[in-house]
């Protein structure tokens, strides 16, 4: 099987912490973390490297601050 | 942008799979954490982007929250006074055949104020696409009562619950529509999962081509959360959605090709 790997963008001052992704990421890639934006928001962000750039995270982010990569490896 | 990661070898141009479309312009939209209307706004404008049709859509925004979508969707847009969307979108579809015309509607909007421009503009089969958002509430004037509000649901304006007896039952304004022999497709669906994004996306395609077909009215509802209308956190805003109101408005077709699916 071909292996593929992908990696995520997040434009954290767009992001307002809804944490609508969390849950849709198949590989619990993404997660909340402590640090606030400029908004005073928690924002997401990938905290290991199990992303396949599946996009489900991209597509329901309301605010669409998440851009996907994708590479087969 | 502002990029949060070191850029690794996958992050190239050549690798890009998804990214925000260009016809969502950079304002950061002024919807609460986690609500539809992003969502929504994302997948209408990605369809247009792939059907070409950006130079030859005119959008109607409505009054509500998404008043503002005209600063959103990077296409042509009107705005209507309040509830007179459809009317409006009557007459720009009327004047300028050849353009894609949809209105992206709330509920205060579309099933309480501008019920009577839904029914007569559906029942008259213009060929616009009207895109409708129920979130059971009005959202942007501090969570009052709605038409649409299911039975028992607490709003600022009925706290102990909607009581049939006093406040009358919901309106299920997409159903009526159905009914009415100027539309020809007429759907619900919801956006707090990725499949559900998907189906919507393909539904609001569909109609997209339907209206080119010069077939009569297209109908999408949108079951959506109003996380802070309905004092929840978004999650949990989307659960109270799958468990409450998805019984009251089940998800799916209902009229394909001019012709009401049996299940309903």
């Amino acid at each position: 099987m071909a292996k593929v790997k992908g990696d995520i963008v997040v434009d954290i001052e767009r992001c307002k912490g809804c944490e609508v992704c969390i849950d849709t990421c198949p590989t619990q890639t993404i997660a909340m973390v402590d640090a606030v934006n400029g908004k005073g928001y928690h924002y997401m962000q990938n905290v290991n490297d199990a992303c396949t750039g599946c996009t489900n995270c991209a597509i329901v982010c309301p605010d669409g601050v998440i851009t996907v990569y994708r590479v087969k490896v | 942008m502002t990029e949060t990661t070191i850029k690794s070898d996958i992050i190239k141009p050549e690798n890009l799979v998804y990214k925000k479309t260009d016809l969502m312009t950079d304002k950061v939209l002024s919807y609460c954490p986690g609500c539809g209307h992003g969502t929504t706004h994302r997948i209408v404008m990605e369809v247009i982007e792939e059907m070409g049709l950006m130079e030859d859509t005119i959008g109607i925004a409505p009054v509500g929250c998404s008043v503002l979508a005209y600063e959103f969707m990077n296409v042509d847009m009107q705005q209507a006074a309040h509830g007179r969307a459809p009317a409006l979108a009557t007459a720009v579809k009327r004047l300028m055949p050849h353009k894609t015309v949809f209105t992206y509607q709330g509920d205060g909007d579309l099933a309480a104020i501008g019920t009577a421009e839904t029914i007569h503009a559906a029942n008259r089969g213009e060929n616009i696409t009207i895109i409708f958002i129920n979130n059971g509430i009005y959202g942007m004037t501090g969570g009052q009562m709605a038409p649409t509000t299911l039975p028992g649901m607490k709003s600022s304006t009925s706290p102990y619950g909607r009581d049939l007896d006093m406040m009358g039952h919901p309106l299920k304004i997409t159903e009526l529509v159905a009914q009415l022999p100027g539309t020809h497709f007429v759907t619900r669906q919801a956006v707090h999962t990725p499949a559900n994004v998907r189906k919507t996306k393909k539904a609001i395609r569909k109609a997209f081509e339907l209206q080119q077909q010069k077939v009569g009215m297209t109908f999408i509802e949108v079951v959506s959360n109003c996380n802070s209308g309905w004092k929840m956190t978004p999650v949990q805003a989307n659960q109270w959605m799958v468990e409450n109101m998805f019984p009251f408005y089940p998800l799916g077709d209902i009229k394909v090709d001019g012709e009401i699916l049996k299940n309903n």
